[in-house]
């Protein structure tokens, strides 16, 4: 008996390793050149194991991307594995059985322990098993301030929001522009959510996006939010630029002396060859409250009726999370990664205050996870006719409460 | 068909029974896909259907919710304005520009070719061509400012009040052209002789255009009605290439709004409500013209 269990087992073993060698066709929409640097490295660590990488990027933002990516899955051609921003843009079609369960992998590997912050995983966790990897942390909570700027006004670099919104007159009469702001709804919507943390506070944030509270919502803190958006779109005024990449260039370029975006703008900053501390500094939580959400991407995989193709999907799975691939990623990526146990002594100064506000647990879950797609929507419209119009704080607020108060 | 009174052939059911055969697809086409699809979409505007159709009814609240939306009454306010305009505005340089060709000019073909070229162009291309010629730092404006008046200001694309006559603008340049063609058409249609008669009677050319010529037109008005309404109807790329509804949500259109909560905001509900909103307007247009059209004809 004991002999056949061993044949058996062994078999199992080598149908196993036959089953690695797969082709996975993967979607994902990081075509820009470090995003495109930072996916080769997925392909090579996976390519590693023996199977193949396809590479299916696709132009064009998440916005561009996502519809293509669900609208395959749903028409009975899935692609072997996906990137998605983790959260509910996947609940329904994790719901329909249309996405892979990797419980066993993450089992096997012991996510739950080494993946942190755990807030990420829960993202990726419905009813109990899990779906998705995350591969990256993203955060949003950034101010990036031009040395240049504040120089020609002889004024010090402000340490934090207030100090910058009272240098900001001085800067306009300079000729400088104090707020770049591209004008697209969801940097308006970032901007405004960043305010949100750093002037309302964590609980009353938690409140709204969390608990729906709409009473919150209409409540003073939030009152003081939208007070300090009105003062930030007189401060933004000027600024006619449309891609977040232009505002940016911008600061760089000292034409304006700050922006409100997510960490991804360090990727400019790096390729102007600017230096962190030197030409231009970055304030997590605007310098007030140093919290960083949580958001990133993470890769999905469709169900896909092949044994083949399933061993290569777990594969890919595993391979993603492995330190070795996460160090490499994140640092072409210039985002953190999704371990804690890793080493990441080439970050840069920027880098290095993320990873201590995330070791000293000051996070965050980030809106994705809790707004469906439809509210986010709606508060991105809100934002864009707010941030170009002339709408009172009081009218602003009034509104987002209401889209609050109905949300799901 | 009934005016057969052959009484051995078989019911009007059987006859030319191989074109019926033929047609069958198409028919079943028109039904399925056109027919079957509307009224499935319009079924499902009165769920809460999500990412995924689902047949959980509640009644009107997606019409409640999208007619309580500013960005669904901006839409709506924008394709009011762009279509009255539009459709005024192409008709009336279509028609002025096809009577002026019409007038036995030398080059005519190159004039027409000029003209109508536009027409060649998609709307994205249009849209992204005349986002530069707009835009205050590249076209009209510095081009007007380098010509010596420093203080001239033309900026419709930033301007929320004035953004959707920049589409507008854009959207004329590339459709009168075919309009005009088909003016044109119209106008080599009308016979001689009625312009010697009004010459007899001593009637001048623009008195001739308007009382006799233009009421010959009819049927190519008709024509060029529906070709231009359902331009409106549409209307989405342009929208998209020119602006992308911006400044904020100033030039929003209904059919990226469908589009935008259909796929970006996964909420099917609200997509088919609009979309079905966007349906019932054709239809109110549409059913006292062919009242009108077809109603009237038989009387006579």
């Amino acid at each position: 008996m004991k002999t056949i269990a061993k044949l058996m087992a062994s078999a199992a073993l080598c149908t196993a390793s036959m089953a690695h060698a797969g082709e996975l066709e993967v979607t994902h929409w990081w075509t820009s050149g470090g995003e495109a640097a930072a996916v080769a490295e997925f392909a090579k660590a996976f390519d590693a194991t023996g199977n193949t990488w396809v590479d299916g990027a696709i132009a064009g933002s998440g916005g561009t991307a996502r519809p293509i990516i669900i609208s395959r899955i749903l028409g009975g051609d899935p692609m072997g594995a996906t990137q998605l921003n983790h959260g509910r843009q996947a609940e329904e079609l994790i719901e329909a059985g249309l996405m892979t369960d990797l419980t066993e992998v993450a089992e096997a590997e012991g996510w739950k322990d080494l993946v942190n912050p755990s807030s990420l995983l829960d993202a990726c966790t419905f009813e109990g098993r899990i779906y998705c990897v995350p591969v990256n942390i993203h955060s949003w909570q950034w101010i990036w301030l031009s040395h240049d700027a504040f120089a020609k006004i002889d004024t010090p670099v402000p340490a934090d929001w207030n100090e910058f919104a009272a240098a900001a007159p001085k800067l306009e009469e300079a000729g400088i522009v104090p707020l770049a702001m591209g004008q697209q709804g969801w940097q308006q919507n970032g901007a405004f959510g960043v305010m949100t943390i750093a002037i309302a506070g964590l609980d009353a944030w938690r409140k709204v996006v969390v608990d729906k509270d709409a009473d919150t919502a209409r409540g003073p803190e939030y009152a003081a939010v939208f007070e300090a958006a009105v003062d930030a779109r007189t401060f933004a005024a000027n600024s006619n630029v449309q891609d977040w990449n232009l505002a940016t260039n911008m600061v760089i370029t000292g034409k304006a002396g700050a922006q409100i975006m997510g960490d991804w703008a360090q990727g400019e900053f790096q390729i102007a060859g600017q230096v962190a501390g030197e030409d231009y500094t970055c304030l997590p939580g605007l310098g007030v409250n140093e919290i960083l959400d949580t958001g990133g991407d993470a890769f999905y995989f469709p169900v896909i009726d092949d044994e083949d193709t399933k061993a290569a999907q777990m594969a890919l799975a595993s391979t993603l999370i492995s330190p070795e691939v996460q160090v490499a990623f994140n640092l072409k990526k210039g985002s953190l990664p999704v371990r804690g146990d890793v080493d990441l002594t080439a970050a840069n100064d920027c880098m290095q205050k993320g990873l201590d506000i995330l070791d000293a647990g000051g996070i965050m879950p980030s809106g994705d996870m809790n707004l469906t797609a439809d509210t986010q929507t709606q508060i991105e419209d809100l934002m864009a006719e707010f941030w170009t119009s002339d709408m009172s704080a009081t009218d602003a607020q009034e509104r987002y409460a209401d889209i609050i108060a109905s949300a799901d | 068909m009934s005016s057969s009174s052959n009484a051995r052939k078989p019911s009007g059911l059987f006859r030319n029974l191989s074109a019926k055969i033929a047609s069958v697809p198409m028919v079943l086409t028109a039904l399925v896909v056109f027919v079957g699809g509307t009224a499935w979409t319009v079924l499902y505007s009165f769920t809460s259907s999500k990412l995924l159709p689902k047949t959980n009814f509640v009644g009107l609240d997606q019409y409640e919710r999208l007619w309580s939306t500013r960005r669904w009454l901006i839409s709506i306010e924008n394709l009011a304005v762009y279509g009255f305009f539009s459709m005024i505005f192409t008709l009336v340089i279509g028609f002025t520009l096809a009577a002026l060709l019409d007038r036995k000019i030398r080059g005519e073909n190159v004039f027409r070719t000029i003209f109508l070229y536009p027409f060649a162009l998609s709307f994205v291309v249009t849209g992204l061509a005349w986002q530069w010629i707009l835009n205050p730092d590249l076209g009209v404006q510095s081009v007007v400012r380098s010509l010596g008046w420093e203080s001239f200001t033309f900026n419709p694309l930033n301007d929320p009040d004035i953004v959707i006559y920049g589409i507008l603008i854009a959207g004329l340049w590339q459709g009168t052209g075919l309009i005009m063609v088909i003016m044109l058409a119209g106008l080599r249609g009308i016979d001689e002789d009625i312009w010697k008669a009004a010459r007899v009677d001593g009637i001048g050319t623009v008195k001739t255009y308007i009382r006799v010529i233009i009421p010959m037109m009819r049927p190519v008005f008709v024509t060029a009605l529906v070709l231009i309404a359902s331009g409106i109807i549409k209307i989405y790329d342009l929208v998209v290439a020119q602006t992308n509804g911006g400044p904020g949500i100033a030039s929003e259109v209904p059919a990226k709004y469908v589009i935008n909560y259909m796929f970006r905001a996964q909420n099917l509900g609200q997509g088919f409500a609009a979309s079905t909103m966007m349906l019932v307007s054709v239809i109110v247009i549409l059913i006292p013209w062919a009242y009108l059209e077809f109603g009237g004809k038989k009387r006579g």
